[in-house]
């Protein structure tokens, strides 16, 4: 019986090797400016 | 780590770590949690006698236990039989050697590397175009535009010069943000209006690409004001409070009256005209309305999609603040929320609300996420006279000067505090599942609460944990139902 279903995600240890280009927004920007958090922001490396 | 919750029907387990996120049985969900506290037990263990192995019951016994256990809890079901046991297991075991379960925490080293090897380099500021405001809420953090301070407006000179300040101190970074903020910026539109044509006029010529925001309370939003911002920003911030009692009671001129009836059918308009491109509508909500979802459910009725909800930041004796007996109801508003979005998903009628945003697939790289905020090193705020803060929330806190934008960075010693500030700055962020989503926190929530940035607001802490949880929820029900 199949008893786990992983979702699809992003490998985080994987992202170390060609993460940290910096271009992404930094945190606090847009929508909130009083409560900042980084899950729901964008990665915007063309080189990942 | 792990962590594992149930919410929405779902049995969810979160490899912290890799990032990895699975959707389990029940079986497989209490299976983990015996492996967690075996784990758990052996950490201890070793921590308190040195790794000599002494007291440790073997991994095999305790496994046997965990197997036991399960047999009784689902004896006479399919789950309770050995067989079934023995193959989860296996299938648990595969994840743990595929990197996929309890993986360490093995980024420490790399904490720091990012902003060691951007230092210096600024990407995003934030213009306070206007320390003065046309409405008068008492429970502005910004003590209504003023920050504390006496009232005032940018001049375009110093606009001008932050825009130059930004392209001089940007690297080679291409993408440059700016926030137009106040108090109200529409207040000083004008000079927005010089500052976003002098940085176009030389964005090119530098290889830069500037990506405006503006937000406003909308009592000055007019057809010039939308023609702009539709042209120029690539985001608006549009304060709203949701329902018209609840906005009313705080968003009020200086004579009282409130502006709900005179900002919603601008702001209507505004995001008709905006034609799909960003925006969001963002309210704060107080003690007086933790039941904050009914506002939502008022902007949806207004036709609104974007939202964002924030939970008010003031002092400690302010009567609008949070309090311990809100804080129940606030989590269970944003479980509801969670439903209300799966609900409308299947009515074909979507929302989207900015903390349950959520890329699995493509969101932050892990530099980004243990780098923490950015805030005094990467993004910084400029009053309306130059002078350079760690953000907006620190602008009036005179011990957090940084400099100006004429000079520069002078304050290199509170530079250097916001620099270290990382997920592994703060003991509390170790031991948290949810490090590697709010990168430590927002350093000014930090030091009003504690008196340190590199302190912990806890119960900001609870609030963002129990979002990332329904963020992920709902991120799964999507991802099963598309």
């Amino acid at each position: 019986m199949e008893h786990i279903k992983t979702i699809e995600t992003r490998n985080l240890c994987e992202s170390a090797k060609k993460g940290g280009c910096g271009e992404c927004q930094t945190s606090c920007q847009s929508a909130c400016k009083t409560s900042c958090g980084i899950a729901n922001q964008q990665c915007e490396n063309k080189n990942k | 780590m792990i962590h594992q919750f149930k919410l929405g029907g779902y049995n969810i387990v979160l490899d912290v770590c890799s990032g990895a996120l699975h959707v389990v049985d029940d079986l497989t969900y209490d299976l983990i949690e015996g492996i967690a506290s075996i784990k758990e037990h052996q950490a201890e263990l070793n921590k308190s006698n040195g790794s000599t192995g002494c007291g440790m019951i073997d991994e095999e016994t305790l496994v046997e236990r965990i197997f036991s256990d399960m047999e009784k809890k689902y004896e006479g079901t399919e789950m309770g039989d050995r067989r079934e046991i023995e193959e989860c297991y296996g299938q648990i075991k595969s994840l743990i050697s595929g990197g996929k379960l309890f993986t360490e925490d093995t980024y420490e080293p790399m904490a720091g590397e990012l902003k060691a090897r951007t230092s210096g380099v600024v990407k995003a500021l934030c213009l306070h175009i206007a320390h003065t405001c046309n409405l008068n809420c008492s429970y502005c953090f910004a003590s209504q535009g003023k920050y504390h301070g006496e009232r005032a407006v940018m001049s375009l000179e110093v606009g001008k010069r932050a825009i130059d300040f930004l392209i001089e101190n940007s690297g080679n970074r291409h993408n440059l943000e700016v926030d137009f903020f106040g108090g109200e910026p529409l207040m000083n539109f004008q000079v927005v209006k010089d500052i976003v044509a002098y940085a176009r006029s030389v964005e090119k010529e530098h290889n830069k690409n500037f990506r405006f925001t503006l937000t406003t309370n909308g009592v000055l939003v007019d057809d010039d004001v939308i023609d702009f911002a539709n042209r120029e920003c690539s985001n608006v911030v549009l304060s709203l409070d949701g329902r018209k009692e609840v906005h009313d009671r705080f968003r009020v001129d200086y004579a009282g009256n409130g502006s709900w009836e005179k900002i919603v059918p601008k702001f209507q308009k505004f995001v008709e005209a905006r034609g799909g491109k960003n925006y969001y509508m963002r309210g704060t909500f107080t003690h007086a309305n933790p039941d904050f979802l009914e506002d939502i459910k008022t902007m949806l009725d207004l036709g609104f999609t974007e939202l964002s909800m924030e939970p008010v930041v003031c002092s400690e004796d302010d009567p609008s603040r949070l309090t311990e007996e809100d804080l129940p109801i606030v989590l269970d508003q944003y479980e509801k929320l969670a439903e209300l979005m799966i609900k409308r998903d299947q009515e074909g009628r979507p929302f989207t609300f900015y903390h349950y945003m959520i890329d699995l697939k493509g969101g932050p790289c892990i530099y980004k996420r243990i780098s923490g905020c950015g805030s005094g090193t990467e993004y910084m705020a400029v009053t309306p006279w130059g002078d350079l803060y760690p953000c907006h929330q620190f602008v009036g806190e005179e011990k957090f000067l940084l400099g100006n934008i004429f000079d520069g960075v002078k304050n290199t010693a509170i530079q250097d505090d916001f620099m270290a500030c990382n997920v592994y700055a703060r003991e509390e962020c170790r031991n948290c599942w949810a490090r590697l989503y709010c990168s430590g926190g927002c350093a000014a929530n930090a030091y009003h609460a504690t008196g340190s940035v590199r302190g912990v607001y806890k119960y900001g802490c609870e609030l963002f944990k129990k979002r990332i949880e329904c963020a992920l929820m709902v991120a799964i029900h999507r991802e099963f139902n598309q």
